[in-house]
């Protein structure tokens, strides 16, 4: 199978203030594969999200999407156009369902741009054309297959913020996948769930990418889900990508090992820092 | 039962009373007959009454716990709150006599409460029992609302001065369902409402003054303009949330108002703008001698001309502009913009998430809202003939608020209940004299403890996979 790139990260650079959070990142997300970014706390990579999904403009760096839809340039565009035009849809660390609207009315606003269409703007709706009520079903029947299949078919009418902590992650999952995106980014899916649910979470995972054929992105920092069913890992520390490849390669990387289980003694103060102190003890 | 606990909390809600009504009861100033001062007057008496009423009362409520005590209490408040209006003691003490009344009736509403309805204490939380109670009230009230309000005109006890008030309570009723978009449905915290209010107001009266147009030609007018300014309101305020969005509109309703007391040439300032055209029924005017060649209300229908023929057709008029409004916004609520609206007042980063355009989406809930208050300025301008930068103040906006928030954010029946309470009481209270504040008040803070989410705080689903399957397939 020839891997064609969905996403390609170019030179990506996002700086606050005088701490450099994403420095220098290249890296390629390939269609129909799923792709996890990996690392300690705090090496930048929901920062990445964040660029790519438009809640940040980054200042340096090209993010280039060509899937589906077209070829886009994702620095360039608003947040929501990202989402609308290009289809890149996301998840949050901190799950962010609509928790006073129903489970299915989560999934209905999913649909919006497409429903928005169909109702011509709010006009043809208000007046209840056939057009409109066929597109609104269409939008339940989605719904729906989305419930049945992690479901939640019973828990339907409940609010949203009534389930389940474990379903609560899979309905933003649903929610994401109801826009059809070309890519989904999921950030840390599995924190909090039990191992159970954690396994639930890759059946589902290898599903969308197999059935549905489109690229997934993941930040985890659980092993079993990232290990087991990535195709590709990206390593980051302190902002910098310091591993990129398979699973298998990963795991017996070097620098990796090192970004996670520290440094070992032996290890002398650093040149530059040492230079520093020089020079300090001389002035 | 531990007695001595209980009278320790009586007597200490007694103190509290005590300390409350000491400065508020015990102490009025009275104009010295010849207008040379004021002297103080004590009223000793009325304040020893106060305490022992809220001493017992509280007792009673506190008594309500024990299960053998409540067929007792509630006879003996019933009997106080039914025989008490009997008795002559009303010359003498009517505000002590009332305030006894209400609160007899609301321990004997607790006691029945607390008697007859045990089975659903047991078992069922309480927000799930408010949210059943709450959506019975919308099935099989809304309406008999409506029916009532359509005949509310002809019933033998409706006086020209009870029919005015229904008009207040409707155009409120009306400005509260507008303003429901934005607050309740969008989340939009609108503290300067009001401006719109004025903005359909005063494009109706500077319209129909100044290009001669009828009412029902201003009408749509008006709302478009009100609607522009609700725009041009939304733009600097997209990236503003919570208090600040607060703030900004605030100062958006008081720069209106100032402008419209300032701009004398355009607006006639402080003196407002008088003889603003009355309406028309199908261009026939309500007058009893009609203009040449136009046909009165009156000779038309071949009645005698009454001047409540006019009341009678702005009563319809305002509720006909209020239902619309209500059916519009329960609409809208079902088709995506108006679940936009919503998910954009549950969570804004996730709707940019799912390619919504909160920018438009902001701006559409500003437009409709500020519309429906053009519609009901419009209104207002006919009604009153007259309107001034004074009738637009601040005041305004905060009652309408209040209407919203006391209603339950969102719900349609709530805003009418708040409506009625918010304007109705406090007409009905004018007995009470200079007490009349302190009853709204104090019934104010009763529906914020026992009601805290809103008089009607529940929300119903915008679509149903139950009904949508049956629909369906």
């Amino acid at each position: 199978m020839t891997r064609t790139p969905l996403l390609e990260v170019d030179h990506l650079t996002m700086r606050f203030g005088g701490l450099i959070a994403v420095n220098d990142i290249s890296f390629t997300a390939y269609d129909r594969e799923i792709t996890a970014i990996i690392g300690p706390n705090g090496a930048g990579k929901t920062t990445v999200f964040n660029c790519l999904t438009g809640f940040y403009n980054a200042p340096v760096g090209r993010l280039r999407l060509t899937g589906a839809r077209g070829e886009f340039l994702l620095e360039r565009m608003d947040g929501f156009r990202i989402a609308q035009k290009a289809g890149v849809a996301r998840t949050f660390q901190n799950i962010r369902l609509f928790p006073r609207m129903t489970v299915l009315e989560n999934l209905i606003v999913a649909q919006h741009n497409k429903l928005m269409a169909a109702s011509g703007y709010t006009v043809a709706g208000l007046f209840g054309l056939r057009s409109y009520r066929e597109a609104e079903r269409e939008a339940i029947d989605l719904a729906r297959s989305w419930l049945d299949r992690l479901g939640l078919t019973a828990q339907a009418d409940w609010e949203a913020g009534n389930l389940p902590y474990g379903s609560q992650r899979r309905l933003e999952i649903a929610r994401a996948m109801c826009t059809k995106p070309v890519l989904l980014c999921l950030d840390e899916p599995a924190a909090g769930l039990n191992p159970r649910e954690s396994a639930e979470l890759r059946e589902l995972l290898t599903e969308i990418r197999d059935r549905h054929r489109i690229g997934v992105l993941l930040i985890e920092h659980d092993m079993s889900v990232v290990m087991g069913i990535s195709d590709h890992i990206v390593v980051l520390d302190y902002g910098r990508l310091i591993a990129d490849g398979t699973p298998a390669e990963v795991r017996s990387d070097p620098a990796v090992i090192r970004a996670y289980l520290g440094e070992e003694e032996t290890d002398q103060i650093p040149p530059e820092v040492a230079r520093d102190l020089r020079q300090e003890g001389r002035a | 039962m531990d007695v001595r606990a209980l009278l320790k909390d009586a007597g200490l809600a007694a103190f509290v009373t005590f300390m409350l009504a000491l400065p508020m009861i015990g102490f009025q100033t009275v104009d010295v007959s010849g207008g040379v001062g004021i002297t103080v007057v004590t009223r000793f008496g009325d304040v020893a009454i106060s305490v022992v009423l809220v001493f017992f009362g509280r007792l009673a409520l506190s008594l309500l716990q024990q299960s053998n005590w409540r067929l007792p209490l509630l006879a003996l408040s019933a009997g106080i709150a039914l025989g008490l209006p009997l008795l002559k003691t009303q010359a003498h003490y009517p505000v002590i006599t009332w305030l006894t009344v209400i609160a007899s009736a609301v321990i004997a509403i607790r006691a029945a409460w607390l008697t007859f309805d045990v089975s659903g204490v047991v078992g069922r939380d309480e927000s799930n029992r408010m949210g059943d109670a709450a959506a019975f009230v919308g099935r099989w009230f809304g309406p008999v609302f409506v029916v009532f309000a359509l005949i509310f005109p002809f019933l033998p006890t409706t006086s020209r001065y009870v029919l005015d008030l229904g008009i207040l309570v409707l155009t409120y009723v009306m400005l509260g369902w507008g303003l429901n978009v934005v607050v309740g449905l969008a989340g939009l915290l609108d503290l300067g409402y009001v401006a719109f209010y004025a903005v359909g107001a005063y494009s109706y009266a500077i319209i129909a003054r100044d290009f001669g147009l009828t009412f029902w030609a201003c009408l749509p007018l008006a709302g478009l303009f009100a609607a522009f300014f609700g725009v041009i309101l939304g733009f600097p305020v997209l990236r503003l949330r919570g208090d600040y969005l607060a703030i900004v509109t605030l100062g958006f309703g008081e720069i209106i108002r100032i402008v419209l007391l300032n701009w004398t040439s355009f607006s006639g300032g402080p003196n407002g703008i008088s003889g603003v055209p009355r309406p028309s029924f199908l261009g026939m005017p309500f007058h009893p001698n009609p203009p040449e060649g136009t046909t009165s209300f009156h000779q038309f229908f071949n009645i005698d001309f009454s001047a409540e023929h006019r009341i009678v057709f702005l009563y319809y008029l305002i509720l006909v502009l209020a239902l619309v409004t209500n059916f519009f916004t329960l609409r809208i609520r079902r088709l995506p913009i108006g679940r936009a609206w919503e998910a954009l007042r549950e969570d804004e980063i996730a709707c940019r998430a799912l390619g919504i355009n909160p920018t438009n989406t902001k701006l559409t809930a500003f437009a409709i809202g500020a519309m429906f208050a053009g519609f009901a300025g419009a209104f207002f301008a006919t009604r009153q003939g007259f309107i001034s930068p004074e009738s637009f103040s601040f005041i305004e906006s905060a009652v309408i608020l209040a209407i919203v928030v006391l209603g339950g954010m969102g719900s349609q029946i709530g805003v009418v209940l708040a409506a009625i309470l918010l304007i109705g009481i406090p007409e009905f209270f004018r007995e009470l004299a200079q007490f009349r504040m302190l009853a709204f008040g104090a019934a104010m803070v009763g529906i914020m403890i026992w009601r805290p989410r809103g008089l009607l705080a529940h929300r119903d689903p915008s679509i149903r996979l139950a009904d949508s399957a049956g629909a369906g397939r």
